[in-house]
Parts: C-alpha cells; sequence; structure tokens
C-alpha cells in the first residue's frame, strides 16, 4: 500500500509539469490563439527559475520569477500576434526556437550547479500537494472555464470573435490576458522541472515536453479533463519505464524513453476519434487572426 | 421600453451626412436619417446600396468617415458596439451574432452584465419569451436550433437589454407564413411600448404592412423617404431600383427531356445528432417540370440534400434515381456525371471556395466542359467558361480573376448558378437560390430555373421562401420533420396551406413532446 502511495506520488510529480503546460495552452486555445511556443516558454520558465534559485537560495522565489519569464514569452508572442496580426504558427515556432536557444545561452553557467530545490512530495497526499492540489480543487482551469462567466467568455471568443466583438467584447484584451496565463503555466510548468522534480539545469531539460502538451491539448479535444488525464499517463509511463530500466530490462533504452510519448498519443487519439465531441469543443476561431473593421 | 413622455417630439435617432467609403466603393454618401420614439422605420434597398454598412455604423461596428450621430438629441460617438447597447440599441444580425457550441442560456448571458447575468436570468427569459410570444429553451446547444429559432434567441437577448432602438436586419427571410405574422405581433407590441425599430428589409409587402415610415437607399444614396403604406410595391420598387419590378416570363414550350429525378422510399439517419432524419421520403421530378420543397429549415433540408447531391450516398441505390440510374451509391462526382447539377445553399464554402478566382471556381464543377486536357488543366477553356458565366449572367465583378470572397452575395449566387446552368444539366437541385439575393438578381435567378425547366430539364427548387415557389414551381410539396408532403400542383394550392403543411406535418405521429424531434417553428 505504501508502495503504491509513492508511485501514485511520483506519477504525480512526473506529470505535472505538463499538466500546467497543457491546460494554460488549453485556456489560451479555448479563446482561439494557437501558441506553438510551450516548448520555449517552458525552457525559458525552467532556466529562468533555476537561475534565480541558485542565486537567492529561495526557490519559491525562483517559481516566481519562472511564471513571469513564461509571461513575459508570452506577452511578446501576443503582441506579434494579437496587435501585428502575425501568423500564429510562425510567431509561435520561432518562440519555441528562440525559447530554446535563450535558456541554452543564459543557462550556460547553471549547468552542474546545485540547489536546495522544494520537495513537492514530502507527504505523498493528493491535496498536500502544495500547487498541484490548489491548481486541481481551487483554481483550476475546469472551475474557471466552465463554471465562471469569465471562462464563458474566453469560450465565447474562441468560438466566434466576430460575434463576441458584436455584444461588445474586446477580443483582443481577452485573448491578450488568455495567451499571458498560458505562458505563466508553461513558465511554471518549466520552473517545476527546474525547482522541484529535478533540482537542476541541463540544456533542452523539458525534452519536448511542449509539444506533448500541444498535442494533449488537441487529443483532449480542449476538454481540461482530458489533458490532465493525459499528462498524468504521461508521468505514469514515465515512471514505469524508469522503473524498467533500473531492473535491467532487455529493451534499449532509447526505446523505452519513446514509450510515455507514444503511450500518450495513442490513448488520446482513441478516445478523441468522436467528431461530434471535437466540434462541440473545438474553438472554432482557433488560430485565426480577428481584426474588428474586417 | 418605458421611454420618457418627452422625448415624443424628439428624434430618438438621427443621422446626418454620414459618409462611409471603402477602397473602390462609396458605400454610403451622405446619408440622413431620423427615427423617433415608437416608430417602425424602414430601410429599404436591394443588397449593395449600403444598407448593412449603415446599420454597422449605428451600431458601431464601423466607424463612419465623416457625419455626425444624435441620440435623443444629443451628440454621441458610437465607437464599439458596446458604446450603442449603453445607448440603448440593440441589433438582431442577419447571419446570426450567437454562440454555435454555447448553449441559448450562455449565448444570453453572455450578452448581459455580470451582475444581470447571475440573478434569475432564466426567469427574467421566460418572463419576455411569454410577453412577446417568443418561445425559447435556454438549455439547448443553439447549433441545434433552427434558423427561425436562433433568431428568436437573438431576440430575446436584445430584449432583455431594454433597448430604446432595435436593429432588425432581413429578419423575415427565415421565418414561416405565421411565425412573420408572430414577429410582427411582436415588434407592433415593442413599438406600442416606445421602442424604436429600424427594419431593414427588401421584402415590400413586409414593409408595407408593418412600417410607417421608410428611407429607401440606392447605391449608397437615400433616393426617397415616404410612407410605404401609402405606396405601392411597383412606386417602392422603383425607389429602390430606378426600375421597374420583374415579373419572369413563363414559356412552357413542353419540349420534354429524358431527364428525371425519382426518390423512393428514402429513409436517412441524420449524421448530426441534431439533424433530423428522413422518413419515407417520396419525390418524382420530371423533365420539363419544377417542384419546389418548401419549409423551415432545420426540418429534413440538409438532409435530403446531402442524399440528393451525393455528398451522402445512401445504402439502397434505388432510393434515388437519376435520369434512369438507380444512384444512390454513387458520389456527387458520379452523379454530376449523370447530368446532374446542384446549386447548395452555402455560397461561400459549398457553392464557391472564397480564396479561389472565379476560373478556379468554374473549374470545381464544369471542369467536365473540356477543363482538363490528360490531367492538366487547360485554363484558356476555363476562363473562356468563367467569362460566358459572368457574361450571360450579368455577374458584377472585377473580371474572371476576382476572388469569390469580394463579390456580392447576389453576383457571386449569379455566378454559381450560371456556371451549373450552362453545363446543360438534365437535372438540376437549387437549395436557397435566391436567399438574401437582391430583387434584379433573384428575378435572373428564376428566370434561368424557368428557362432551364421550358428546355426540358427537371428542376427542384428547395426554397424557405414562398413567394418565390409560388413564382416559379409546377408543383410544391411541404418539408417538415423529416417527412415531404406529396406535391401539389401549385394552382391548386395556397400561401395558407402550405404554410400549415409546415407547421403539421404531412403524415407524423401526434407529438411526442421530444424537443430536438421538432425544429419546426409552430404558429
Amino acid at each position: 500500500m505504501e508502495h503504491f502511495a509513492t508511485l501514485a506520488a511520483l506519477t504525480l510529480a512526473a506529470g505535472t509539469p505538463l499538466v500546467f503546460a497543457a491546460l494554460g495552452e488549453l485556456v489560451a486555445e479555448r479563446s482561439g490563439v494557437l501558441n506553438l511556443g510551450v516548448e520555449g516558454m517552458m525552457l525559458v520558465g525552467a532556466v529562468v527559475s533555476f537561475i534565480v534559485t541558485a542565486t537567492t537560495r529561495h526557490p519559491w522565489l525562483g517559481v516566481a520569477a519562472g511564471v513571469t519569464a513564461g509571461a513575459a514569452m508570452a506577452l511578446a508572442f501576443g503582441v506579434l500576434t494579437l496587435s501585428l496580426m502575425a501568423n500564429q504558427v510562425a510567431s509561435g515556432l520561432a518562440l519555441s526556437l528562440f525559447g530554446v536557444g535563450l535558456s541554452a545561452f543564459i543557462g550556460l553557467d547553471y549547468v552542474s550547479a546545485v540547489v536546495e530545490g522544494i520537495k513537492p512530495l514530502a507527504i505523498p497526499q493528493v491535496s498536500d500537494i502544495p500547487v498541484v492540489g490548489r491548481l486541481l480543487f481551487a483554481h483550476s482551469p475546469f472551475v474557471y472555464l466552465f463554471h465562471t462567466r469569465a471562462g464563458l467568455i474566453v469560450r465565447a471568443v474562441g468560438e466566434s470573435p466576430a460575434s463576441a466583438h458584436a455584444i461588445g467584447y474586446s477580443v483582443a484584451r481577452i485573448r491578450y490576458l488568455c495567451v499571458i496565463f498560458g505562458g505563466a503555466c508553461a513558465g511554471l510548468g518549466g520552473a517545476y522541472m527546474a525547482v522541484a522534480y529535478t533540482p537542476l539545469w541541463t540544456e533542452g531539460m523539458t525534452a519536448g515536453r511542449g509539444w506533448i502538451a500541444l498535442a494533449l491539448v488537441v487529443f483532449a479535444t480542449w476538454k481540461p479533463w482530458r489533458a490532465l488525464g493525459g499528462a498524468y499517463l504521461f508521468g505514469g509511463v514515465t515512471l514505469a519505464q524508469f522503473q524498467a530500466q533500473a531492473m535491467g530490462s532487455e529493451i534499449p533504452s532509447q526505446l523505452l524513453s519513446m514509450l510515455p510519448y507514444i503511450a500518450t498519443i495513442v490513448v488520446l487519439t482513441l478516445i478523441s476519434r468522436d467528431a461530434i465531441a471535437i466540434r462541440l469543443n473545438a474553438p472554432a476561431s482557433l488560430g485565426k487572426p480577428f481584426h474588428p473593421d474586417a | 421600453m418605458s421611454a420618457p413622455p418627452v422625448a415624443l417630439t424628439r428624434p430618438r435617432l438621427q443621422l446626418s451626412g454620414i459618409a462611409k467609403a471603402y477602397p473602390g466603393v462609396v458605400a454610403n454618401d451622405r446619408i440622413d436619417l431620423c427615427v423617433m420614439p415608437g416608430e417602425i422605420h424602414a430601410v429599404l434597398g436591394e443588397n449593395g446600396a449600403g444598407k448593412s454598412t449603415l446599420m454597422k455604423i449605428i451600431y458601431g461596428v464601423v466607424k463612419p468617415d465623416a457625419g455626425t450621430i444624435r441620440w435623443d438629441g444629443e451628440l454621441v460617438t458610437i465607437a464599439n458596439p458596446g458604446d450603442a447597447r449603453a445607448l440603448g440599441i440593440g441589433m438582431v444580425f442577419q447571419h446570426f451574432s450567437l454562440f454555435e457550441s454555447l448553449t441559448v442560456g450562455d449565448n444570453i448571458a453572455l450578452a448581459l452584465d455580470a451582475s444581470e447575468a447571475k440573478h434569475g436570468l432564466d426567469a427574467r427569459i421566460s418572463e419576455v419569451s411569454a410577453r412577446y410570444g417568443l418561445a425559447v429553451e435556454p438549455r439547448r446547444r443553439v447549433h441545434s436550433l433552427s434558423a427561425g429559432e436562433r433568431q428568436r434567441v437573438e431576440i430575446v437577448r436584445c430584449l432583455l437589454q431594454k433597448p430604446r432602438l432595435l436593429i432588425m436586419d432581413e429578419p423575415t427571410s427565415v421565418l414561416t407564413p405565421q411565425a412573420v405574422d408572430k414577429l410582427f405581433e411582436t415588434l407592433r407590441r415593442l413599438k406600442s411600448e416606445g421602442c424604436s425599430i429600424l427594419y431593414i428589409s427588401h421584402k415590400l409587402d413586409e414593409i408595407r404592412a408593418l412600417c410607417e415610415r421608410a428611407t429607401v437607399l440606392r447605391s449608397g444614396r437615400v433616393s426617397g423617404t415616404c410612407d410605404p403604406r401609402t405606396e405601392s410595391p411597383s412606386s417602392l420598387a422603383r425607389m429602390m431600383t430606378g426600375a421597374d419590378l420583374p415579373h419572369p416570363r413563363h414559356r412552357q414550350t413542353s419540349q420534354r427531356g429524358d431527364g428525371a429525378l425519382l426518390v423512393k422510399r428514402l429513409s436517412l439517419k441524420a449524421d448530426d445528432p441534431f439533424g433530423t432524419d428522413l422518413v419515407d421520403v417520396e419525390l418524382a421530378v420530371r423533365s420539363g417540370q419544377i417542384v419546389g420543397i418548401a419549409g423551415v429549415s432545420g426540418n429534413g433540408q440538409t438532409e435530403l440534400l446531402a442524399a440528393l447531391s451525393g455528398e451522402r450516398p445512401v445504402d439502397d441505390p434505388a432510393a434515388i434515381e437519376l435520369n434512369g440510374v438507380a444512384a444512390g451509391r454513387l458520389d456527387a462526382a458520379q452523379r454530376r456525371a449523370l447530368g446532374l447539377a446542384f446549386v447548395p445553399e452555402e455560397r461561400l464554402g459549398r457553392g464557391a471556395v472564397p480564396e479561389m478566382s472565379l476560373v478556379e471556381n468554374a473549374l470545381l464543377t464544369a471542369h467536365r466542359q473540356g477543363m482538363t486536357h490528360r490531367g492538366f488543366v487547360r485554363l484558356d477553356a476555363a476562363r473562356a467558361y468563367a467569362r460566358a458565366v459572368i457574361g450571360q449572367f450579368q455577374v458584377k465583378a472585377a473580371g474572371a480573376y476576382a476572388a469569390a470572397r469580394s463579390l456580392s452575395g447576389g453576383n457571386l449566387q449569379k455566378f454559381i448558378v450560371g456556371r451549373e446552368v450552362l453545363q446543360g444539366p438534365r437535372v438540376l437541385i437549387a437549395a436557397q437560390p435566391t436567399w438574401g439575393v437582391d430583387i434584379g438578381a433573384s428575378a435572373l435567378i428564376r428566370q434561368a430555373l424557368i428557362d432551364l425547366r421550358d428546355e426540358g430539364v427537371a428542376v427542384l427548387v428547395v426554397s424557405e421562401e414562398l413567394e418565390e415557389l409560388f413564382e416559379v414551381c409546377d408543383a410544391i410539396a411541404v418539408i417538415a420533420r423529416g417527412r415531404l408532403s406529396p406535391p401539389k400542383p401549385t394552382h391548386e394550392t395556397n400561401v395558407e396551406e402550405v404554410g400549415l403543411l409546415m407547421s403539421r406535418p404531412f403524415g407524423a405521429e401526434p407529438r411526442t413532446g421530444n424537443a430536438h424531434a421538432e425544429p419546426i417553428d409552430a404558429p
């Protein structure tokens, strides 16, 4: 039983960076903005939080810095795509590449640094895991998107910005807020990895989790619960393949490392084949710029 | 709705010298308009006359280049729809500004202030519904609603904001005759409560029945103001178009061809959970005949048209017979090869690709007319074909290479109808051929259908506009809740009978109370 609790806790820890990134992106996409820069925002969030933690010795200050860095990256993306009407796909890809390069550059001196990170799983009970618990049960995007007026407005803007504009909402402002929220979440995911999950910095340490987060949102048909499930499925399989490697499995470790990615995509593809669910949940204006005068 | 009595002598809305130019076109040229409290004021004009731009200016969607707007005598600037709503201006859009994936209740809540949206919204919705006879179901999702139901949602949403000026943009194009009467009752009731109404339309009968003032627009300018009750349809049409009302010419040479469309016991489950299942549809359209299908949209037209066009092949090959061939399992291209031409309801996206030029759009369905050679496109042939369509159907476009999107609705529809007609079909199916199309273009399109009939083509017209069906059809059937009534010769039926069939379907069992099965606008 104790072993199971430990496993569950470790699964949560492995899946959590993905939860943050995916849910943030989900909110941004629900408002109609496709930000492909999640990987870049995560990495910058990770390196900034690590550097701040290493220099100040205050891990929570580091987390705050990581969140801010992610939000700042997203703000830049917002200026490009929402104010200057640049193409969202191209800008998002550029943001990812920029983030990878920037994080490698500023993290160069910290590659072998050691910090005292946050111990997120001191008490292996779900509701006590500090950030996860709060995210899930208090300020979660589920409640936000589907049970509040603000969430309704976000969904409405993503569905039909023209209609939202016609009934008096500022589409650009709402989208800015959602994009910045998405960036902050990606930064938090990165910070979690660098300060809590594995308290160290290595170049490209998110290992494609930003891209998996993007895929999660789509395969979860923009439903937060499914994205959450997918993220922890990823966490679970990550853990399982670590165990398999540790037990000296015959399968090459490279193949095992692929497993979490493959399993997540396969399972989510299987459950998201419902065309009607996609039609009902996909933000109809996703990726399309909106100009009020058009 | 509670207008202060002092305002009675002052115009509620006064526009002076409103001008708006887009590159290449002057949409509004020094327009003056004055609406009194409690007045139903018609804005009449053909498509492209500048009605929509003017309404968008009043509603703050578009900024005017020049001119002033006075509201209750005060000079105001309406920078965005939020400003307009704060003043008390509500608008019911022709193409609706609803959120398809959200529920009716959410759609309404979104348009209200946060505090208003919270407390007893359902109760207020039902109060307004009952008071104005606008039944809505707050829990249903909008995409499952018929156009008439959507309109009711939009109106209820506007009324909850207690507007003092309501703008209605072409509101009756989606309603049964009985529902139009019902809408007029609602509007008259609003008027009696002091609400002003700007009623945008090109339907002369309606304007004469409802409105006491009319401002007529032609090519962006005011061509006259009048009291429509004292005008005749032809005098209004002259103000609107500068010409007399066209009447279709029936030749009826009874030159029969061999084209025919037969539908036998066609039952089809809707592939959309909110669609309408077809039940035992029987239909025969013979060469040299126009058969019309009347009905409010959402009663199975989408499914029937998908089955007939081949977009959704049916299991039983014999259920659809095209020129003597069992065509049920054939796809759209195979059916076209058998001599079928199809004018879909959605002009942009189904009838034409918006971003593509007219030449490319011509190629899409008319490529069998010698436009391809060993897999390569013969651009000269496609261009010649597009130019022929543009010339013969009087399509106003910047040329054969203009993007489909750049054409006005009426001109694009003329192009699409022309593209299908010039292919020399043996069977033509046209869905809503003149929806949102101005008088001139409508007359041309209807004439084209009649000419085809006279040449021996079998023509099926699916339309919500009864006036149109009675004008062009030899027989009319009614579709309601997925069932089709037997076609009746046009001269043996009338609008009332057809209207009743629309709301009380042929052969249907008594009402079950299942909301999803009844996308009908009951009178």
